[in-house]
């Protein structure tokens, strides 16, 4: 028995296309624009689990239907499974997104800690042809006071 | 026995549960995790001894093997799964003293035992996992207790730290669940055992695509490292015990993911010499970022991701000796990294602070505390007769084997990479232990159970130098059946399903004896 398992050319673009959409938003520093980027990316892929599961068909559980019109319920399974898992991370995402702004008054991903280090001895060595080495702050004094460096004019950092 | 196999997921996750219920009462829960992962323990042991006469497989829901879901269980999980549990327990002794622990910061203590439940299920999950798919499923459920775990409380640094965690992992998962989707596509199955056979037959481009897109996934979950910046600024804010976790057993379920990969679904090492470049930068890399750190917790982390590079390593030698001194090294690696952050713990516990240039004098606040640490660390740079320099010499010998000009640039780098460890671990200890801190802080008692959980960690990874030789014949067991495959597929297969020749055209003669 042979099956037909040629996909849709129409789910190979939409996959493609979500997952682009979803990369690029993803690229973004905004929380809430990543869990968006997130959730259609994820959409993305489950659009794909559909075109790994070959033609449409008939429901794998309709009595009486022969198997050959049958749908493959395995990738279906599947995709019920990661659409789950992809509510609970989007809803975990979510609320750091609040949190992140309900403590620093935005949600955007922040700078390593050490990239930041590095961003300002460089920003110091340019002024003052290193003067100090450091500024003999620890990680968690940097940590209070780092910010998104896309805020911050490399020029003004003390 | 096929009864036990499920139970190291089954009872945390229903433990969970029911300490989810007792959220008002944290002293009963407690006794329930610590109930539920001793009974984890006995049965993963009970496995280690059961799976030396072949795998066990479990079919879920009494659909057999390609069909239904199957939990495998051979030489190589059961002994990840056996330490794993061992060193979760031992943390979770640790944080019941430390009430997670901080809480001058607030920290939400009644979920703190169901999610390290549900993270102790989960790596179990992975690591029993006879199914692709099943694998992922693994994967998202440690990751979503670690999520909850890392940032714990809330508080403005783990928010910072947790959001580039969170942000990766996911994307991690998004590339093994594409990864997962393609597979089924060329193969029509998700099942591990199954794919051994049919993704051989595929068109070798193909097989190109979907190995690294496998690798690719894996590699950011194990810190591999063109893949690991976002490990070391995302794991030092998290609490002690939860750093001390995270170090010993997420990325480990990565390289043991590496290490089906590699042996399994695309034998005949294909992409060798490019693992063990990477292998090789992860090393020297990770460890001249430990060597730049002033803060213990942040140059723990840069060596946990240094040392990835030598299971990598071994792995990419596709060899039996190179299998199995991968795999000894990873159970040297859980229980000695875990065992220097929980020191780190007690350290930032005593003397307020993590940063090195700050701490001091704390050899005459805590001589037994200097000696735990000087254990571990001598233990992780490699002090003979310890673990980790067995792991190491087991590497180097593979390494000679191979005999390649890669492969000695390995050694070389190996070695380097090993001085530089016990400089990062000693120069922590000559600064935390032995120079005269800034200020004189109040000798502050350590709770039993901190020091009583550190130690019987430390006394673990000294009874595995003790142990070292059964324990080395037992990896070199589990590689050989590793490389050999037929063992594995056999178990899982139903008979007549398993062609022999497919891999012997894949592997050639399988070398080595013993």
């Amino acid at each position: 028995m042979t099956f037909d398992v040629t996909p849709s050319i129409t789910l190979v673009i939409l996959a493609a296309v979500l997952v682009a959409v979803g990369i690029h938003l993803m690229l973004e520093r905004s929380l809430t624009r990543i869990v968006i980027g997130l959730v259609i990316a994820s959409n993305g892929v489950n659009v794909l689990f559909l075109v790994a599961g070959g033609r449409a068909g008939s429901p794998p559980l309709n009595e009486g239907g022969s198997v050959a019109d049958m749908a493959d319920p395995l990738p279906q399974a599947m995709v019920l499974t990661a659409i789950v898992i992809t509510l609970g991370m989007s809803a975990f995402l979510l609320a750091m997104a609040y949190r992140s702004w309900q403590l620093n008054g935005h949600d955007e991903v922040q700078d390593d800690l050490e990239d930041r280090r590095i961003v300002r001895r460089a920003a110091r060595d340019v002024i003052a042809r290193r003067v100090r080495d450091d500024s003999g702050a620890t990680l968690a004094e940097d940590a209070r006071v780092t910010r998104d460096e896309t805020a911050t004019d490399l020029g003004a950092v003390p | 026995m096929t009864w036990l196999v499920p139970l190291p997921v089954v009872v945390p996750l229903f433990a969970a549960g029911l300490a989810v219920v007792l959220g008002r009462r944290p002293r009963l829960q407690r006794w329930i995790a610590t109930l539920a992962l001793l009974t984890s323990l006995a049965v993963a042991i009970a496995l280690i001894i059961a799976v030396d006469d072949g795998p066990i497989v479990v079919n879920v829901g009494g659909w057999v093997a390609p069909v239904g879901i199957a939990l495998v269980i051979d030489r190589l999980s059961a002994l990840m799964l056996a330490v794993s549990v061992a060193v979760t327990l031992a943390v979770l002794v640790y944080s019941g003293a430390q009430g997670v622990a901080d809480k001058r910061e607030g920290a939400p203590v009644a979920v703190y035992y169901p999610t390290f439940l549900v993270l102790s299920a989960g790596v179990s999950n992975a690591f029993i996992s006879g199914d692709l798919f099943n694998l992922y499923v693994g994967f998202e459920i440690l990751l979503a207790a670690s999520f909850v775990l890392i940032t714990l409380g809330g508080t403005r640094d783990r928010i910072r730290a947790g959001t580039i965690y969170v942000v990766v992992s996911l994307m991690s998962s998004l590339i093994f669940l594409t990864a997962i989707a393609l597979i089924y596509a060329a193969t029509g199955t998700v099942n591990i055992a199954q794919l051994g056979i049919r993704l051989v037959e595929l068109d070798p481009g193909l097989q190109l695509v979907l190995h690294l897109m496998l690798l690719i996934a894996f590699g950011i979950k194990a810190a591999v490292f063109p893949l690991s910046a976002w490990l070391p600024d995302s794991y030092p804010t998290a609490p002690a015990p939860v750093t001390a976790v995270f170090s010993g057993l997420l990325t480990k379920v990565g390289v043991y993911a590496i290490i089906r990969t590699e042996v399994l679904l695309f034998p005949g090492g294909r992409l060798d010499t490019a693992l063990l470049v990477v292998a090789l930068v992860t090393m020297v890399v990770g460890i001249l970022g430990a060597v730049a750190q002033d803060d213990v917790k942040r140059m723990l982390s840069f060596t946990l991701l240094s040392h990835i590079g030598f299971m990598v390593w071994g792995v990419a030698l596709s060899s039996v000796t190179g299998l199995s001194a991968a795999v000894f090294y990873v159970v040297h690696h859980i229980t000695a990294q875990t065992a220097l952050f929980l020191v780190a713990g007690l350290i930032e516990h005593l003397g307020g602070t993590t940063s090195l240039t700050r701490l001091g004098s704390l050899a005459r606040l805590a001589p037994g505390l200097a000696l735990l640490y000087l254990l571990a660390a001598m233990n992780l740079g490699g002090i003979p007769p310890m673990t980790g320099f067995l792991g190491k010499v087991g590497l180097l010998q593979a390494s000679a084997e191979a005999g390649t000009p890669l492969a000695w640039t390995l050694v070389a780098g190996g070695l380097v990479t090993s001085l530089l460890t016990l400089y990062a671990v000693t120069k922590a200890w000559n600064m935390a232990f032995w120079q005269e801190a800034e200020s004189r802080r109040p000798a502050r008692p350590m709770p039993a159970s901190m020091v009583g959980a550190t130690s019987g960690l430390v006394a673990m990874s000294l009874a595995l130098a003790v142990g070292a030789g059964p324990l080395v014949d037992y990896t070199d067991r589990a590689a050989r059946d590793l490389r050999l495959r037929t063992p594995y597929l056999e178990a899982v297969l139903p008979e007549g399903q398993y062609p022999t020749d497919v891999y012997e055209e894949a592997w050639g003669s399988v070398d080595g004896q013993g």
